[in-house]
């Protein structure tokens, strides 16, 4: 026993002192951090050198990144970007439940149900396959034009449909793609135990796949929120609109740089927590 | 309880005859072991039985009656028909209990309070009595197939199939796993196993069938099987895993 815990001791005591490899491997890491910071600084360097350099800088620092202006226009863009968040805020669920369905519509097997089928597979080829802006366009412009009275002739309220449709599409492939990565021996056992098949979707594939594409459609998502931009062309004053506003107001660009922020402010974070979720599951299933 | 009987049982995948003609005979409160190389079509003939491989000529009769027939509806026959597979199959996303009430809860409509005494009893019968409120990957793989075994007895079956329910385990957790078996053996439990391990297979089987590329090339009482081998494939067999 004395013997064992001597032994142990002596052991720690040099683990303190650091191995040929501890040393071999501090010695690289310092190399390349010296090598990388080096290239960086050289990079900036040049960038912060060469762009003042180019014959039209002075205008365009005036026009995009005009202190005066970003200080006076960036409240208002703000408070329009609170539109943005409100649009994304009740399109996000209604594309989330209208992927599920399609994604279901395309598995049922039953042969009465084929129209189901069909239906799916025509929503996401057509969905999938016209430019987003396209969809806003036709379905924005296009159903008020019937003369519907109000509110039904809103273009937010249709510009959503636009963007529910369109993304709808999307996650319902991602859904899709979750169900399909569920081994079969999952849907073996369920079917051994007696489950109908209606059963063994709802208790035993949907809630696997579904978790299993949470970072999947977080990226989707993210681009939902870009994407509301999208609505300005057709009515919305939302932030790219108030931009615009903004710009002819005082014939400058610098609100455009100020709505680009607000949304990097929410798109960085956004886009590294799916990359932390998707790594996260990465290393669960390793 | 209740009686198997296979007919001729014909069963390819694509060109590849898996069971080329099989007949066996289950009978009531019998043990039949399925010995015989990887390939040979021990877990074929486990999943026809169960109806999860429709298979393309022959019968299989449960108490006589024909549950091959093209078209009949699988469900009721796989709630007699309880069956355990290799790599245990529980549900990842559920905790031990919720995967042994799912089926009883959705087939027989039962609510979790009725149902929870007799799954208590399972899982402390089978010494996992502290292990209900894990989940699948909180548990050994010992622990898994133990759960999986429950899983099926909750539906109450007539005739239990396992599917080499101990080739996926570490050595010293095989021993727990057959000791289920075991139980379940003195209780009179109909069974069919596709199992690796002879020796189990010769203490407690009434009848070994030694499958070879897709047909009963043998069997008999285990004891004549084992030491006195009829053939010469099955000798060769033997030799390789004793």
């Amino acid at each position: 026993m004395a013997d064992l815990q001597a032994n142990r001791a002596a052991r720690s005591a040099a683990r303190r002192e650091p191995t040929r490899r501890q040393i071999y491997e501090g010695k690289v890491r310092r190399r390349s951090l010296t090598i990388a910071a080096a290239s960086t600084l050289a990079v900036v360097a040049v960038l912060i050198v060469a762009i003042p350099l180019a014959p039209g800088w002075a205008a365009v620092k005036k026009s995009f990144f005009n202190p005066d202006v970003f200080a006076k226009t960036f409240p208002g863009l703000l408070n329009a970007f609170l539109l943005d968040v409100a649009i994304f805020a009740w399109c996000a669920p209604a594309i989330a439940i209208l992927g599920l369905a399609i994604a279901l519509c395309r598995d049922v097997r039953a042969p009465a149900l084929y129209p189901l089928r069909l239906f799916g597979i025509l929503y996401t080829d057509i969905f999938r396959g016209v430019p987003v802006i396209l969809v806003i366009y036709l379905i924005g412009f296009g159903v008020p034009g019937l003369g519907l009275p109000r509110p039904w002739n809103s273009p937010y309220l249709w510009g959503s449909v636009a963007l529910i449709l369109t993304y709808a599409a999307y996650v319902a492939e991602v859904f899709r793609s979750g169900i399909e990565s569920i081994h079969a021996s999952q849907r073996s056992a369920a079917a051994s135990l007696g489950l109908s098949s209606a059963d063994t979707m709802r208790y035993v594939i949907l809630p696997q796949a579904v978790r299993r594409v949470v970072p999947a459609n977080m990226n989707l998502f993210i681009a939902l929120q870009k994407d509301v931009a999208l609505l300005s062309f057709i009515g919305p004053v939302e932030i790219f609109r108030q931009a615009g506003v903004y710009k002819s107001l005082l014939a400058n660009f610098t609100p455009y740089v100020g709505a680009a922020l607000i949304f990097l402010a929410v798109t960085i974070p956004a886009t590294r927590f799916a990359d932390h979720l998707m790594q996260k599951q990465m290393r669960e299933r390793s | 309880m209740a009686t198997l009987e296979l007919q001729g049982v014909v069963k390819s995948f694509g060109a590849n005859i898996v069971l080329d003609g099989i007949d066996l005979d289950v009978q009531d409160g019998a043990m039949v072991c399925l010995i015989g190389a990887s390939g040979s079509g021990k877990s074929t003939l486990l999943r026809c039985m169960n109806l999860l491989e429709p298979i393309d000529d022959g019968m299989i009769l449960l108490d006589g009656n024909d549950i091959s027939t093209p078209g009949l509806d699988p469900q009721p026959v796989r709630q007699r028909i309880g069956m355990v597979f290799q790599s245990f199959n529980l549900f990842p996303h559920m905790t031990a209990v919720e995967n042994v009430m799912l089926a009883p809860r959705r087939v027989h409509g039962k609510s979790r309070e009725a149902l929870l005494p007799n799954v208590a009893d399972l899982f402390e019968r089978f010494g996992l009595a502290d292990r209900m409120g894990h989940y699948p990957d909180q548990l050994s793989g010992g622990q898994q197939q133990r759960v999986a075994i429950v899983r099926a007895l909750a539906m109450t079956p007539e005739i239990m199939l396992f599917d080499e329910i101990t080739s996926a385990l570490d050595p010293e957790l095989v021993g727990e796993v057959l000791d289920v078996l075991r139980a379940l053996r003195e209780e009179g439990m109909t069974m069919v196993l596709a199992t690796h391990e002879m020796g189990f297979a010769r203490e407690l089987a009434d009848k070994v069938c030694f499958l070879d590329q897709g047909v009963i090339f043998e069997e008999g009482p285990p004891d004549r099987v084992f030491s006195a081998p009829e053939r010469e494939r099955t000798r060769e067999f033997l030799r390789r895993v004793l």
